[in-house]
Order: structure tokens, then C-alpha cells, then sequence
């Protein structure tokens, strides 16, 4: 296929996850906001959620006061970020029409459809009952293109890198939410429910929707350093980085049976999901959680200019 | 009647502490929005699939409560003291229930009648001498508050059997934050999501000294016929547990098993949501086929922690409730915080007389009963039922009890003629580790939605709301 078509799927697929991530980030970020301050702690929810979107600098470069209306609006509407909910589902659109001969037509409708029905939230960011409407389109838009592409695409390139997309961004996502909390997450802080991170850690959770989830694996109540396992190395849960990187060399290795041929992208990564699995979480803390995701989030990056380098350009 | 106290406009400017902002957004939003709100919670909640069913009742097998969208708000100086209060209530409940299935000092004191435990149909004479891992018997208590005047809380009811609710006091918040975001940004509200957690974390503090480090916890429930069903899959779900029935478990050699796909594996605390009657056929109920045989042997042995202990229902007979503030000052040497509502008990003859004389200012009930089922309001009922329940309570007097009519605090409420005053009342819930009792802040109300009724029973015609406990 056209290298361009491919780079095309590839990103289509990045941004459709970063306006759902973006949405569960909000989604968090609000609740937490929302808490007395003796359970919240007292931070300022607001700037974690814009730092976990990877977007501080540039929120901070616009001068605006970081108040929750002024927040909400740079990360779900504002046209000056470009990660920002809307953009995101407009670039996705571009990016859909540009190669819709590879998409299926579900595919194209899950897309078109979520950015037709943009219009209809202007001001929620001013508007909380219409914010949370949004949220919740944003979520099922992506849970709908999501489950048309599982159903219905040939399992070709085509899918392969359009899934590449979805679990590169992902990883990066998971990554960064759990990096701006970090120094929640000490492990010298091994409390038992109630303190006052406790909301904190339940809020990264609920962002990746693992509350129940973190439950069931751990069958006990929330604790730092089992908050940090299973978003990186539970290769049971489908949005921890383990799990993440069990995909996209699954999906590289299709690749290079498909091309018959290995490159740089399949070593890289072959070699972080060799880190993830070998790790335990006491290593992790014992280097360092902020400095082990900050070289995680940096190989990451890597991974996906290799796979630019190897087969987008 | 009389007019209640109002938990919103009972001051002089018509707005009590704590309610500002939600009386202003009351006056200012029009009744369409609403209604609009309520269809969209009723919607929620048959999405989310909390139904109950109500027994005898065959045409609806599955209803939703009704749910009030106007929260009930308790202030923080409010919800210190009532913690306080519940906190040592429940430590006075285990102690009294330690000490008459041991040592009997409250009996041989006089503090509470011989008979009055040891002929109780609650009481469990298997339980008589039967050491616990940790003298914890109510492990959780739902118990019931109702409040008369800004100052006064009373406990209306101990419940420490298998208290229900608490899925409601979950669910309320997540549909209510769902519905009402502005007012969730404007105020600060103290969160219960915790609550999971709390009582994963209580339930693991009692397990047997036998147990593992990390022991194995399960919730026992009837089946999903039980009319709180949907609660148990709930929990179950929230605290990562097994959802086990009778048949899913086993005894052998006095170790309590359960069937799983990689063979039998051991359940160390085990928390039921069955009535001791039907927990082991072969102690109890011969004919309960929702229990496991040879539990109580597992039990007696120490192999497995049952929350709550069997036997718990003698502290919340009614009758046993009237001498609560006596039991709190005998373990604990401290005057009770909440108040007890006066209590005549019938099986005394004097008091026997007094009710029968004031049947019409009275609220009677069975001793042993729950639910609102078997009770007798005096202000609300007519002279022909009030004969008849005399008469009963003549055949009878052991079985019930009788309180002066409370005039429940009430609280807006969305009704079909628009916001109106609903009696309401509070069940906080009490978790008793090993390690300390956790409270998390709020609990459910429940209100009476007919005009002036003061029984707020779901199976009786009740709905909930949303409690908030406000923080800074």
C-alpha cells in the first residue's frame, strides 16, 4: 500500500484514541475537582489534567487562566490545541476521507458521523450537563469506530496499522496519566483506603476505566503500588503498557510476515515488551516509577518515528 | 397533625446552613427541568439494572425505587457528631453481644432482663461460649437515624443482621453527579466511592487467626430471586469477590471450599446476606436449601469468618432497642450520644395499659419484625383497625413494642404537585474491623413520598435520595 495511506490510517487511528483519552482525563479531572478538599488533597486538578494530555507548555504559552472553564475548553474545543478533543476528531475526519477507499464504509460513518455531530456541543465547556453529554459521544465515538474496524476490516496492512496507531497512542496515554501523578504513587505511602491519595489513585482508575478492574486482579483495597502494576505491567489489562506492547509487536510481527521483513521498528519493539515482562513493579520503584515511565514515554516516541522511518515516508 | 421540622427552611430566613446554594437553584429552576431530570435518572437507573422485587407482589417482578432528585444535605459539624454517635453505638452493640454469648455480666447486673435474651427467638444458643477471631460480631450496621428538631438524632432502629441499602447510597451519588454537575462544582461534597474499599478492607481485618495473609473473602447470597439481589451482584463486583450461593460451596473437614473451574478453593470470610435460619441445614432450617451443610461445624472450628456473626438479631430486637442507652453506658461508661426513642414494651403490664390507652398517638411494632410490614401507626389509622391490633397486642404483648409518633424531620422533595415536604429518614453505615470502625460519610435517605406519611419502607411506598455530607 501507498506509504501516505498507511501514515494516513496510522494517525487517523492515534487520534481517535487521544480524543478518548482526553475524555476520561476530563471525566476524572472533574470529579476529583469536585471533592472536598480534604479528600482531594488540595492540588490543582486542572493543570495534572492538561499535563497528562502531554499539552502544559503550551497551555501555559497562551496566558489564559488556568480556571476549569478556561481548562476544558483548551482540551476539549479550543482550535489553538491541536490535541484537543475536537481537533483530534477533525483531523481524524481529514485523514478518513483522505484514505476512504481503505476504510470500511462503518468505519468511515463511525468517523464522519462523530465529527458531523460536533456542532451540537458548542459552549459545553461553559455548560456542565452538556459537557457530559459530550464526554459520553466522545467515548462511544470511539468504542463505535473501535468496534467497526475489529468487525469488519480485512486483516491486512490496512488493519495492522490503523491498530499499530490505536496501541502506540494508548501506551503513551496510559504513561502519561500515570506520570503526572507519580509522586502520588510512592510506595512509602502504602496506606489502606481513605487518605487522602486515596481519591487520587482511584481517579487514575477510573481515567482508564479500571477501578472494578484493579478489584478483581488484586482483590484488595487501592494501594500505590499495585495502582502502578497493573497500568504497566498487567498484560491483562488492555490499556496497561505490557498489554499495549504484546499488540503492537503482535501486529509488527504481521507486518513483517506480511512485507517479509524485519527492521528497526520490530527491535525496538521487541525490546521494551521484553522490559515489561521481565520487570516487577519493585524494580520499577526501586529506579524510579517518574523516571522509568519518562524513559518509557521517550522509547515510545522512538518506536513511532521507527515505524515512520521503516514504512510511512 | 403537627408541622416537622424541615432540614431546608426551618429558620427564620427560611434557609437552614448548608442548603444556600441548593435553595436558590430550587427557586430558580422551572419544574419542566425537573421532571425532565427524573425521567432521565428512572432512565439511568433501569440502564444500570437497580431493580428490586417486592414479595407477594406478582404482576412487577422487577421494580425500580423511587428516586427523589433534591439531595438531602448534612453539614460537617451535623455528620461529626451523628459518626461519633454511630461509632459508639456499634462498639456498645459487639461489646453486649460478646458479653451475653460469654459471660452474661449485663444479665447478672440487671441491666437487661434474663429472658428477655435467653427466650428471644434471635438469640442463638450455638452461639453461647463460641469464641470469634476477634470479638467482632456486627461487622456491619445499618443503622436507622431520624431526626425531630435541629439538634436531636434519634436511632430508630440497630439493624444489625444483614442491613441493605448501601448499593442505593452508591448509585444515588454516581446518577446524581451524572444529572447535576453545576451543583456538584459548587458545592463540596464528601465522596463515598470508598465504600468498596472500606468494607473490603473491614472484612479482611476479621478473618481467622487461621487464614492466610491474604484471605479470601465471598459474599453468600439467597439467589437472584432475593428481593436485594441486585445489591449483591453490586458488591460482589465492587469488592472483587465471588458472588457465591449454597450450592457453590462446600464443607470438608471443616473448612469451607468453593466450587471453582481449578477445583475447590478455601473462602475465609464469608459475607452473607442470608438469614441465619437458612445458613447450614444441618444446625438450623433442615429445609433451607440455600445454606451449606456443615457450615456452623467450619464456624465452631475457626475456620471461616461469617459478617455478620450468627446470632446478631438479638441486639436489634425492638425490645432489646429500648435498653440501648443502658447497654452503651454499661460497656462503655459514657452517655449515648443518640438518643433512643422512648420505648414502652408491652410485656411489661403497666406499659401494656398506657398503649393500649394511647393507641391513637402511638407507632406499635412487632419486636421481631422489618421491613414496615406489621406495624401500627395510631394518627393515621381508623378505630376499627385500632381494635383490632389491640387485641393482638392483648393476645400477645411480649411481641411488640410501642413509640410515641416522631414527627420526622422533613425534606424538599419532588413530588407531582411540585416541591413539597417529605418525611425522611438516614441509614448510615458502620464498618467494625479488627483494626478500627470506618464510617463513610453519608449513607441512604429514605423518604416517604405520600403526603404526610411517615413510613419510608421501599416496600411500602418509600423512595430514596441522594445524602450529601458537606466539607470544606
Amino acid at each position: 500500500m501507498l506509504s501516505r495511506t498507511a501514515d494516513n490510517l496510522f494517525w487517523l487511528a492515534r487520534y481517535v484514541e487521544r480524543a478518548e483519552n482526553t475524555a476520561r482525563i476530563i471525566d476524572a479531572a472533574n470529579r476529583l475537582a469536585a471533592m472536598p478538599i480534604a479528600y482531594a488533597g488540595g492540588s490543582n486538578e486542572w493543570e495534572s489534567a492538561v499535563a497528562a494530555t502531554g499539552a502544559l507548555g503550551l497551555f501555559k504559552s497562551l496566558n489564559r487562566e488556568p480556571t476549569a472553564e478556561n481548562i476544558i475548553d483548551f482540551l476539549a474545543f479550543s482550535p489553538e490545541n491541536p490535541s484537543s478533543i475536537r481537533s483530534c476528531l477533525e483531523r481524524a475526519r481529514v485523514n478518513a476521507r483522505t484514505v476512504r477507499t481503505a476504510l470500511t464504509s462503518e468505519m468511515w460513518e463511525a468517523i464522519n458521523g462523530a465529527w458531523l455531530g460536533l456542532r451540537d456541543f458548542d459552549g459545553a465547556a461553559r455548560d456542565r450537563m452538556k459537557l457530559n453529554a459530550f464526554l459520553i459521544y466522545v467515548k462511544e465515538a470511539s468504542l463505535r469506530f473501535d468496534g467497526s474496524a475489529y468487525r469488519t476490516m480485512i486483516r491486512n496492512d490496512v488493519y495492522f496499522f490503523s491498530s499499530l496507531g490505536t496501541f502506540i497512542e494508548r501506551a503513551d496515554n496510559t504513561a502519561r496519566i500515570l506520570d503526572v501523578k507519580y509522586h502520588l504513587l510512592l510506595p512509602a505511602q502504602e496506606s489502606v483506603g481513605g487518605g487522602l491519595d486515596y481519591f487520587q489513585w482511584s481517579s487514575i482508575l477510573r481515567s482508564v476505566s479500571a477501578n472494578t478492574a484493579y478489584h478483581w486482579v488484586y482483590r484488595e483495597s487501592l494501594k500505590p503500588s499495585l495502582v502502578a502494576d497493573l497500568l504497566v505491567l498487567n498484560d491483562q489489562l488492555p490499556r496497561s503498557l505490557a498489554s499495549c506492547y504484546d499488540n503492537i509487536c503482535g501486529f509488527l510481527d504481521e507486518l513483517s510476515l506480511a512485507y517479509g521483513r524485519q527492521g528497526l521498528a520490530q527491535r525496538v519493539a521487541r525490546s521494551t515488551r521484553n522490559r515489561l515482562q521481565n520487570a516487577t513493579i519493585d524494580d520499577v520503584f526501586r529506579d524510579g516509577l517518574h523516571e522509568f515511565l519518562t524513559e518509557f514515554i521517550g522509547e515510545n516516541g522512538r518506536l513511532g518515528q521507527a515505524i515512520t522511518d521503516q514504512y510511512l515516508v | 397533625m403537627f408541622v416537622a421540622f424541615d432540614e431546608m427552611s426551618a429558620t427564620s430566613d427560611g434557609c437552614r446552613p448548608g442548603y444556600e446554594i441548593l435553595k436558590r437553584w430550587l427557586d430558580t429552576t422551572a419544574p419542566d427541568l425537573l421532571s425532565t431530570r427524573r425521567a432521565e435518572a428512572e432512565l439511568l437507573f433501569r440502564r444500570i439494572g437497580i431493580t428490586f422485587a417486592v414479595y407477594g407482589d406478582n404482576d412487577g417482578e422487577e421494580r425500580i425505587i423511587p428516586f427523589d432528585i433534591i439531595p438531602r444535605i448534612i453539614t460537617a459539624p451535623e455528620w461529626t457528631r451523628l459518626s461519633k454517635g454511630l461509632e459508639q453505638r456499634v462498639k456498645a452493640l459487639n461489646a453486649f453481644l460478646a458479653d451475653i454469648y460469654f459471660k452474661g455480666e449485663i444479665l447478672r447486673a440487671g441491666v437487661v432482663p434474663e429472658d428477655l435474651i435467653y427466650q428471644n427467638p434471635y438469640y442463638r444458643p450455638e452461639m453461647a461460649g463460641l469464641k470469634l477471631a476477634h470479638d467482632i460480631y456486627v461487622m456491619i450496621a445499618g443503622i436507622d437515624i431520624v431526626r425531630v428538631d435541629p439538634d436531636t438524632f434519634y436511632v430508630l432502629e440497630d439493624n444489625a443482621r444483614t442491613p441493605s441499602g448501601v448499593s442505593y447510597m452508591l448509585e444515588n451519588r454516581e446518577v446524581m453527579m451524572k444529572l447535576f454537575p453545576d451543583l456538584f462544582a459548587e458545592h463540596r461534597i464528601a465522596p463515598v466511592e470508598n465504600y468498596p474499599d472500606a468494607l473490603l478492607a473491614t472484612l479482611k481485618s476479621v478473618a481467622p487467626r487461621s487464614a492466610p495473609g491474604d484471605p479470601t473473602v465471598a459474599l453468600l447470597t439467597p439467589g437472584p430471586f432475593n428481593s436485594a439481589f441486585y445489591e449483591h451482584s453490586f458488591l460482589a463486583d465492587k469488592l472483587g469477590i465471588e458472588l457465591v450461593e449454597g450450592r457453590d460451596l462446600l464443607v470438608r473437614d471443616n473448612v469451607v471450599y468453593m466450587r471453582t473451574t481449578e477445583g475447590p478453593k478455601r473462602v475465609d470470610v464469608l459475607y452473607r446476606r442470608l438469614d441465619d435460619d437458612f445458613l447450614d441445614p444441618l444446625t438450623f432450617r433442615p429445609d433451607s436449601i440455600l445454606g451449606v451443610p456443615g457450615l456452623m461445624n467450619a464456624y465452631r472450628a475457626g475456620n471461616i469468618t461469617l459478617s455478620n456473626a450468627v446470632g446478631t438479631g438479638v441486639a436489634d430486637d425492638k425490645a432489646v432497642y429500648s435498653y440501648m442507652p443502658e447497654i452503651v453506658r454499661f460497656y462503655l461508661g459514657e452517655e449515648p450520644i443518640l438518643k433512643n426513642v422512648p420505648t414502652w414494651r408491652c410485656r411489661e403490664p403497666d406499659s401494656l395499659k398506657y398503649v393500649l390507652d394511647n393507641l391513637e398517638s402511638m407507632v406499635v411494632k412487632e419486636v421481631a419484625g422489618s421491613g414496615g410490614y406489621g406495624m401500627l401507626i395510631g394518627p393515621a389509622s381508623d378505630r376499627k383497625t385500632r381494635e383490632e391490633f389491640g387485641a393482638k397486642l392483648k393476645a400477645n404483648p411480649d411481641d411488640f413494642i410501642a413509640q410515641p409518633t416522631l414527627a420526622l424531620s422533613t425534606s424538599p422533595t419532588f413530588v407531582d404537585a411540585g416541591i413539597a415536604p417529605r418525611h425522611v429518614d438516614l441509614r448510615p453505615f458502620v464498618l467494625s474491623g479488627r483494626d478500627k470502625v470506618r464510617i463513610v460519610p453519608g449513607g441512604l435517605t429514605r423518604v416517604a413520598l405520600k403526603e404526610g406519611s411517615l413510613v419510608v419502607n421501599s416496600s411500602q411506598g418509600g423512595g430514596t435520595k441522594d445524602t450529601w455530607v458537606l466539607d470544606a
